[in-house]
């Protein structure tokens, strides 16, 4: 039967789901961080950028500040070349800084790494970060280490 | 008392099947305005059927079903919704909406097709529960009723918009002596003060003669015999006599059609 | 041999006239939608009948599944020393997958029985006839408001399950394993982006409750009208609305989220 105990138990159930998308909004996806379309987006080049997804964050002295839009291939340098959007706080990073890809702990996810210069004239939209250093491959790592051993012993 | 518009629904050479079996065959039948018409036949002659053809959920293979000059097959969704305003149908299990109690299954009718404000609407369900006796039982939610009484509460409900006829499919089965008493009297009453049109499809052949204004008599998809309950009485037909005074055995066999008992008994179950 | 094959045929026969039905009787119920903005009552009725009966063992089941996850991603992380990645793998198997899932396929069980087994009864103690009889369109009065609902239920209910079920997951990883709570919200935002993500995983919810809501108004109105052919209705909602919603999901996925 129809009765305000109905209706106030419809209302707490919306309420409840309205406070959930909130949370998943919010607190769990990205789009409280999302209010920065705002920000400016920059490029760089790699040689390697194997483990480097998109969306993987872009930190400065480990500060979360933006994050990579995509990955595209320039076939004709055969490079990778990384698009990432930087919120627009920190949009006095110095020309001549440098991207490095790092990874969280041992065997975390890889992010990229931005280390400033010293550059009076600073990043811009469309610019393009000149420095960077590839993932380091932990496999090309050991490799290479077995060789020096190796040729060390004879 | 003959001319047409005195007929309120008319049947002629409506014929209708099912799943590859022929339920009625070639029937005329007219209700008159005013009148309590009762339809008798055996159990299995589909004689609910007919009342849900009249009452167009389902349709005729052939023929035509006039009511009020409307042909009910061919009318649209909506002039049939329109049509049955005007129909009120009394269902076998009461059909009462079990999530809603006495009070409300009235006013259901009521608060779907009209906008009356709230005391007008309780005055009304009130006289319909009265006509039927039943208006201290408002608050009783259909499963505390007795089949006599959801019968009766299906009724008020049926009669909620002052339809111009009422379709009784079986009111008298399995209802004792008193229920049953209660109940002819009301459908008389209602028939005799509101001149609601009746028809009652029933196989209780006392109760029915009893009220009825004119009978048919259906079997085998097709109208045995049709008159007044007197007329039938006197009918010099083996199958109406029968039918009316409950033989056993007659025109219509004790058994089912089968094949030769003695062979069917040394076959062995090879069949 | 030609008797299987017949068989076979006649099956196959059978379930394309089932489509067939099934989809006028949901053009019916769509034709009758618009008339429930004018009769909201019956809707929020029925809201409160399948959404907010569901409630309760939406939430329970909820926690314990992001508790579980927690756990188990915690442990199975933790060797590869990546348990600072739990809270972003939590969250979007819960948001992508799970959630729409397990909530679509717990409603099946819970409220689409329910309605299938309700209509189904209306219909065999003639309630639907009688309702025909008295002018009411069943389906507007009867089928549309809780088909409503139904559809409106599980996207709400997906949400709040995704949502109990990472707080469950908090609860393990932050609260028993001693994970940072800042790790477990920032790896989280870091890798759920509201957009591919959340947003892809409340529109699976949104076609799995219109799904869920057809199969189990339909197969309690088409039900046969005994109690025989009720119960086998029910357990057809439940069938049919668990694969669907399977294979549904699959489709989704991989449409949405296969780059």
């Amino acid at each position: 039967m129809y009765s305000k105990v109905t209706e106030l138990w419809v209302g707490i159930f919306v309420a409840a789901a309205v406070a959930a998308l909130f949370m998943l909004a919010m607190q769990v996806s990205n789009l409280s961080l999302a209010g920065s379309d705002e920000g400016y987006t920059v490029t760089a080049r790699f040689d390697d950028v194997a483990g480097l997804n998109v969306r993987a964050p872009v930190r400065l002295a480990g500060v979360r500040i933006g994050r990579i839009t995509s990955i595209e291939v320039d076939s004709t340098r055969f490079q990778a070349v990384v698009k990432m959007h930087i919120q627009s706080p920190y949009d006095n990073l110095p020309e001549d800084t440098t991207a490095a890809i790092l990874t969280e702990g041992l065997l975390g996810a890889k992010y990229i790494g931005l280390d400033p210069g010293g550059s009076l004239e600073n990043l811009g939209e469309g610019s393009e970060i000149i420095i960077t250093q590839s993932s380091i491959s932990l496999e090309k790592l050991i490799g290479q280490l077995f060789v020096n051993l190796t040729g060390g012993s004879d | 008392m003959d001319n047409k518009d005195d007929i309120l629904v008319k049947i002629r050479g409506m014929s209708f099947g099912y799943a590859g079996r022929q339920i009625f065959d070639n029937v005329d039948l007219d209700i008159r305005r005013g009148q309590i018409t009762a339809i008798m036949g055996p159990s299995g002659t589909g004689k609910t059927t007919l009342l849900r053809l009249i009452g167009g959920q389902l349709k005729p293979t052939a023929g035509t079903i006039e009511v009020d000059g409307l042909n009910v097959p061919t009318l649209s969704h909506r002039e049939l919704y329109k049509l049955r305003k005007r129909m009120g149908m009394l269902f076998q299990s009461g059909a009462l909406l079990s999530d809603l109690n006495v009070y409300e299954n009235v006013a259901f009718p009521l608060r779907e097709h009209t906008d009356l404000p709230e005391p007008m609407l309780r005055d009304l369900v009130l006289m319909k529960l009265n006509a039927v006796g039943l208006r201290g039982a408002r608050g009783l939610m259909p499963s505390e009723l007795s089949g006599g009484m959801a019968r009766r509460v299906a009724l008020a409900r049926a009669i909620a918009l002052d339809p111009t006829m009422i379709m009784y499919d079986e009111p008298f089965t399995g209802q004792d002596p008193i229920s049953m008493g209660v109940l002819v009297k009301l459908i008389d009453d209602l028939n005799k003060a509101l001149g609601i049109s009746s028809i009652i499809v029933s196989h209780d052949v006392a109760e029915t003669a009893s009220i009825a204004d004119y009978v048919y008599l259906v079997s085998g998809g097709k109208v045995v015999e049709h008159g007044t309950p007197d007329t039938l009485g006197h009918s010099g037909s083996e199958w109406t006599r029968q039918f009316l005074d409950g033989l056993p055995d007659g025109p219509v066999p004790f058994h089912y059609p089968a094949s030769d008992y003695r062979e069917d008994l040394l076959s062995g179950g090879e069949s | 041999m030609t008797d299987f094959i017949r068989s076979l045929g006649r099956r196959f026969l059978n379930s394309i006239q089932r489509l067939g039905r099934g989809n006028l009787f949901l053009m019916q119920i769509l034709r009758g939608l618009p008339s429930m903005v004018l009769r909201p009552r019956l809707v929020v009725q029925q809201i409160y009948a399948v959404g907010v009966m569901s409630l309760t063992i939406i939430i329970v089941s909820a926690a314990f599944t992001g508790m579980v996850l927690g756990l188990q991603l915690f442990n199975t992380l933790q060797g590869f020393g990546a348990e600072q990645s739990i809270g972003s793998v939590t969250a979007l198997t819960l948001v992508r997958e799970l959630g729409p899932v397990l909530t679509a396929i717990f409603f099946a069980g819970l409220a689409g029985t329910s309605l299938t087994a309700e209509i189904g009864l209306m219909k065999a103690t003639e309630q639907l006839s009688g309702m025909e009889m008295m002018a009411v369109d069943p389906v507007h009065r009867v089928v549309a408001p809780r088909f409503a609902a139904a559809w409106v239920s599980v996207p709400l209910l997906a949400l709040i399950f995704s949502a109990v079920a990472i707080l469950g997951g908090y609860f393990v990883s932050v609260g028993l394993l001693g994970l940072d709570t800042s790790v477990y919200w920032g790896q989280m935002q870091a890798y759920v982006d509201w957009g591919d993500d959340v947003v892809n995983g409340i529109i699976k919810s949104i076609v799995f409750g219109f799904v869920c809501a057809w199969i189990a108004v339909y197969e309690g109105f088409d039900a046969t009208p005994t109690s025989e052919g009720v119960s086998r209705a029910t357990i057809r909602t439940v069938v049919h609305s668990s694969l669907s919603v399977l294979a549904l999901d699959f489709i989704m996925t991989s449409l949405m989220f296969g780059d």
